[in-house]
């Protein structure tokens, strides 16, 4: 496991994506509650229409606005927005044509399901649009009004298609209000104040993916932040012990003997079951090491949250996130 | 009481023509998809596999090396089934293009193929992947070859977009808006301007504003070439949508034991049931069950701070910690499964102890079966 870079630490817009079922929508907020410990103001963003921010936080889904969802320690907070691509393209049309009562007409055909299903790239324009607009409002002060952004972005093979706001373009108006707001967006997305995390576990396909998304976003000149590994599984086995174990060589009278010194009087069945239960616990953390490995192809800075064996609640959020903190996250 | 899901009188009777798996993203559809159709092979069935994006060990397992849109028989040496296994990966762009090779005159398909609309579409439409699957499930139950077809369905956000891509797609194609954009000047089209009126001009002008002008005359294009074979694309939609609801068809829906996994289970089932869709029932798949079931965890975590303490017996307190650890999980996964068939009592339910490592090989698979079939 390595840390959290002073590259890292500069970067104001933070976008996590990760193949589905790794947890991406989990770390997203863990990472957005570190990032806001010690006083700073976090903006956590999901746009794939999912609510999974209010699900996490056990709260009624978010409406189109931003609102505070928690506290962090040392007075940080954390707002949360569900962009929606439809009241994205509403709030642009509305800044250059003046729509009104047209509007609720548009939404009510269905026309901007049919816009945004014409050009598949004009929903993530309109997303990453929006997104760039809360990176960088600013306050009455004159300060950003945010110190930083998470993203929760669409899965590893959806996410550099799109991020790369330039490729969508192509497809669409070369002048016109979108083609002004997307030039911005690129901008954004391309400097250091844009970081890519990764979340993987430590399995065959999740790896993988996590290693091609690295080299595509490298491919579209994106910036890849940190792999974020979930759900790592404690090692308990001594290292030395693992590979033995692995292969189904536990030393069943030294467990025996161990278990008789603290007390534990077991029958047979109940011994061949922990050796059982050690054996694959041993595979496991091996299989889990060879991915660890792979996984340091990409180069980039790893860090590890553990697996909670109690589930995800609101409580374990903080918990990831002073995972992240000790691994330097700020 | 919930029944237990029983694989192998179902993987036996000759009845039993298609299993759908399905379930949201990486909950291990694509290997048990895989496990079943090896079982119902080696219990003497003629089988096909459709997967669709398997993990690349998987694939290998199988013999599938790349994606060639027709089922290969599976030769491994010292596979030897009573039946026949044969695979394949889905190629959804060329299930695309064959499809309007099939339906469109030579001239006209490669007017369509070649338009920057249909490449939009048949790559990056959201629907198309599962719509194809569809069409590929129609297509190898025509071909009559198999007398077990077993799909994989793919990975989405959802378990619910396999249903509702096709739909989609279709609404898509044929929708008014396109047709509008297509033939302004049709009478239908005019009839239509009328009544919605300046929202309509207003719409026009702002899409084409946005999404640019050579974009909407290839749509255009693209739709007026496309409306003749339109009929029959959706007529085969709806035959294969027709296919799933038939007694021969079965849908396993596949979930590991999470709160979100479940969740999307449980829209599944609710849908399937709605649409009369037959349902076999769940897999909860990827369990930790607690093998030394008579040792309590709070008594091996006792015992193991007191060997720490001395540090005599490293070993044991180590397996004392790791078995209290799976105790743990097992409790969670027993709690959140107890939860799920209280709001499903009627849904048979498999609980498939997970497998330490990743499947690569065919006995990797047989073991999986294995323990699908409860053994």
């Amino acid at each position: 496991m390595t840390s959290w870079t002073e590259e890292l630490t500069r970067a104001r817009l933070h976008v996590v994506s990760g193949k589905g079922g790794t947890g991406k929508t989990t770390i997203a907020a863990a990472l957005a509650l570190a990032l806001a410990t010690g006083g700073r103001r976090v903006l956590l963003i999901e746009v794939e229409g999912r609510q999974g921010i209010a699900q996490l936080f056990d709260r009624a889904p978010l409406p189109y606005s931003e609102e505070r969802i928690a506290s962090a320690p040392g007075g940080g907070e954390v707002h949360a927005l569900a962009i929606d691509a439809e009241a994205a393209l509403l709030e642009y049309l509305a800044m250059f044509y003046n729509l009104g009562f047209a509007g609720r007409t548009l939404r009510k055909m269905g026309a901007i399901e049919f816009a945004t299903t014409l050009a598949p790239g004009l929903r993530d324009v309109l997303l990453t649009g929006k997104v760039k607009e809360c990176v960088n409002r600013t306050g009455k002060d004159g300060r950003h009004l945010y110190d930083a952004v998470v993203l929760d972005a669409p899965p590893t093979g959806r996410v550099v298609k799109f991020l790369d706001v330039t490729k969508a373009m192509a497809d669409l108006a070369k002048v016109g209000p979108i083609k002004g707001q997307s030039d911005g967006v690129v901008r954004l997305l391309h400097s250091g104040d844009t970081a890519v995390h990764l979340v993987a576990l430590l399995e065959e396909m999740p790896v993988r993916e996590t290693l091609d998304a690295v080299s595509e976003l490298d491919g579209a000149d994106l910036r890849p932040g940190a792999v974020l590994v979930n759900r790592v599984h404690p090692a308990r086995l001594p290292a030395r012990s693992v590979p033995v174990a692995a292969e189904g060589r536990v030393d069943s009278s030294r467990v025996l003997a161990g278990l008789k010194a603290a007390g534990l009087d077991l029958d047979e069945f109940t011994l061949e079951g922990l050796v059982d239960e050690t054996v694959e616990h041993a595979i496991r953390v091996q299989s889990q090491q060879q991915a660890m490995d792979l996984l340091s192809e990409s180069d980039l800075p790893t860090l590890e949250l553990p697996e909670l064996t109690d589930g995800v609640d609101v409580a374990a959020l903080y918990e990831l996130a002073e995972v992240l903190v000790a691994a330097g996250v700020r | 009481m919930t029944e237990k899901l029983d694989f192998d009188p179902l993987l036996d009777d000759p009845a039993t023509r298609v299993l759908v798996c399905c379930g949201s993203g990486g909950v291990g559809k694509t290997t048990t998809a895989a496990a079943l159709a090896l079982r119902a092979a080696e219990r003497g069935r003629r089988v096909v596999v459709l997967t669709i994006d398997p993990a690349r060990r998987l694939a290998q397992s199988l013999g599938l090396r790349e994606l060639d849109n027709h089922p290969r028989e599976v030769v491994v040496e010292g596979f030897e089934p009573k039946g026949e296994l044969f695979a394949m990966m889905l190629d959804m762009r060329r299930t695309f293009d064959d499809m309007v090779l099939t339906h469109a005159g030579r001239d006209r398909a490669d007017q369509i193929l070649s338009n920057p609309f249909y490449q939009t579409i048949s790559s990056s439409f959201s629907g198309t992947q599962e719509y194809m699957a569809m069409e590929k499930l129609g297509q190898l139950v025509a071909q009559d070859e198999w007398d077990l077809i077993i799909v994989d369905t793919p990975p989405s956000r959802s378990a619910l977009d396999f249903l509702d891509a096709p739909q989609r797609l279709s609404t898509v194609l044929d929708g008014r808006f396109i047709r509008m954009l297509s033939a302004p000047a049709r009478a239908s089209g005019r009839g239509l301007l009328k009544i919605v009126g300046t929202g309509f001009s207003l719409f026009t002008r702002a899409v084409s504003t946005i999404v640019g002008g050579q974009l909407l005359q290839d749509a255009s294009t693209f739709v007026q070439a496309f409306d003749s074979m339109f009929g029959g694309f959706r007529e085969r939609a709806q035959r294969t949508y027709e296919l799933l609801r038939s007694p021969g068809t079965g849908f396993v829906v596949v979930a590991a034991a999470e709160p979100d996994a479940l969740r999307e289970a449980s829209y599944f089932v609710e849908r399937l049931s709605a649409e009369n869709m037959p349902l076999c029932g769940l897999v909860a798949n990827r369990t930790h069950p607690v093998i030394a079931t008579d040792l309590p965890a709070a008594n091996a975590l006792t015992a193991a701070d007191d060997l720490d303490r001395t540090g005599d017996a490293p070993l044991a307190a180590a397996v004392l910690r790791l078995h209290a650890d799976r105790v743990a999980v097992a409790d969670r996964e027993r709690r959140l499964l107890a939860r799920f068939t209280r709001a499903h009592p009627g849904v048979a339910l498999v609980g498939v102890p997970a497998l330490p490592a990743d499947v690569h090989d065919l006995d990797g698979l047989r073991e999986i079966g294995r323990r699908l079939a409860g053994e």
